[in-house]
């Protein structure tokens, strides 16, 4: 899958999740800090992107994924 | 100990009749049943296919929609009411004041269609795919919470749970912080939603409900000889409550004042009203006792009125064991003839309907009282409203375990 396939799998799960525009999922964005999510959030989006994705991402790499980029990064390697 | 009186400056409410406390009341005294076969979920299987639905509530009406799937249905539905409540007694909080801020919101039975969501992910998928808003979907408190998230309450913040008692009991305790001075704000009620396929098997193998499914209408029918159980109902009452001295300087309308709030025990059965009713009379004779007054000055009374065979024997028996001859004398209704049992709920929808009582004079009726039980011989105000100058009434509510409650009303000055 290029990065392109995933970003735009992923913009309209997050953008669900968490109730913003699409356009303000941009990739360097962190989720907590840019995009309002809180933990619980997180975990939620995670979740998602897993059944989106037909992928498990373990507890202790999820932790790590605090940006668009880098779980789309995670992705395309896991995927 | 230094005592304050409290009143009440904000009214919010939910309920199959309506969504805001106007619509609800105007409703009401049309006398209509909100009665009708369960949409909620397919009830094919189950003995009773009936239920008081609230059909056109939009949560993002309340709150963006990603907050929606956080909440169960009961907590929307207290977020929805205590919005109302909180808008309706216009009022801004300095920092100090929001430590005095208090919010009481009882549920009878919480999150009950995101447990049956969840327990179906478990078995189908796993522990791993359970979301991470189950548990504060889930749990009770949550109605409390969110109000007081939103509102900034930061003083005491709990939920009661007393079965079909809860919202009577949240703003009974509320009334009593306030007047001992632990608190000057307070939002107070209940909340449910069970509407759900767990919670009605479960009533329906108790006999608790009423199996006419082919009369929806006409099967909440409290103090009616043919009666054969509740009808559930979904809602959420809420109301604002203050202490008196600072509602009077800031020149807020004050719809009534709580001068008075009994609670007793059966200590009996889980599910069964002592039929004695003693315990039931010696909860609204202790409501009545903390206001000093005397007995005959208490016109009113919002009963239980469950429309089952047990409550409305036992309630009319306690009514009568303390108001002897003049229990004929007053108006009683039941809420739930129109809109079910709303269970934890009742108590707050209930106190609405019985402080828009007192301030309109406008008592809704009891509707499909056609042929009154023999054991069940008061004014019940059957089918018709009826219009009087109302003072004092008390509101009722008693729920499984034996939990009896009564808030005592005075109406509001002019």
């Amino acid at each position: 899958m290029t990065r392109e396939e995933v970003l735009q799998k992923v913009i309209p799960v997050i953008s669900d999740k968490l109730g913003i525009d699409e356009d303000q999922v941009v990739g360097d964005a962190h989720f907590i800090n840019d995009l309002g999510a809180d933990s619980l959030g997180l975990v939620d989006i995670t979740m998602a992107l897993e059944e989106e994705f037909g992928l498990e991402i373990p507890d202790e790499d999820a932790g790590k994924l605090e940006t668009v980029n880098s779980m789309i990064d995670y992705i395309i390697k896991a995927a | 100990m230094n005592v304050r009186r409290v009143a009440i400056t904000g009214l919010g409410m939910v309920s199959p009749a309506g969504l805001s406390v106007d619509e609800n009341f105007q409703n009401l005294l049309q006398g209509k049943s909100y009665v009708d076969t369960i949409t909620h979920f397919d009830p094919t299987d189950f003995k009773v296919k009936i239920a008081a639905e609230i059909l056109n509530f939009d949560p993002t009406k309340y709150m963006p929609k990603p907050e929606t799937d956080r909440m169960d249905r009961f907590a929307q539905l207290a977020v929805a009411a205590g919005t109302e409540a909180f808008q309706n007694a216009n009022i801004e909080f300095t920092p100090e004041q929001e430590e005095r801020f208090a919010v009481i919101v009882g549920t009878g039975i919480g999150g009950n269609q995101t447990f049956i969501d969840t327990c179906k992910v478990l078995d189908q998928q796993g522990p791993s795919r359970i979301s991470p808003y189950f548990i504060p979907k889930l749990i009770g408190n949550m109605g409390a919470a969110l109000l007081a998230i939103r509102y900034g309450a930061k003083g005491y913040t709990s939920d009661v749970v007393t079965a079909c008692a809860s919202g009577t009991n949240a703003i009974g305790d509320a009334f009593k912080r306030i007047h001992y001075g632990l608190e000057d704000f307070a939002l107070a009620g209940g909340s449910e939603a069970p509407v759900t396929p767990i919670s009605i098997g479960g009533f329906s193998v108790m006999r608790a409900l009423s199996k006419r499914n082919d009369e929806p209408k006409k099967a909440s029918r409290p103090f009616d000889k043919d009666r054969d159980g509740f009808v559930v109902g979904e809602g959420a009452g809420i109301m604002f409550l203050e202490e008196w001295e600072h509602a009077i300087q800031r020149g807020a309308h004050i719809y009534a004042e709580i001068v008075g709030y009994g609670a007793t025990c059966d200590a009996y059965h889980i599910t069964k009203p002592s039929p004695d009713a003693r315990q039931q009379t010696r909860c609204m004779q202790l409501a009545i006792q903390e206001a000093g007054i005397s007995s005959q000055t208490v016109t009113y009374i919002n009963a239980h009125g469950t429309s089952t065979l047990a409550n409305d024997v036992t309630e009319t028996m306690a009514i009568k064991n303390l108001f002897g001859e003049q229990a004929y004398n007053i108006h009683i209704h039941s809420t739930k003839s129109m809109i079910g049992h709303t269970l934890g709920a009742a108590g707050g929808v209930e106190a609405i309907v019985a402080v828009k009582t007192l301030s309109t004079g406008k008592i809704h009726p009891t509707i499909n009282l056609e042929t009154p039980d023999p054991m069940c011989d008061l004014n019940y105000t059957p089918n018709t409203m009826v219009e009087d100058d109302i003072e004092y009434g008390l509101s009722n509510s008693f729920g499984f375990g034996g939990h009896n409650f009564s808030l005592l009303f005075k109406r509001g000055p002019a």
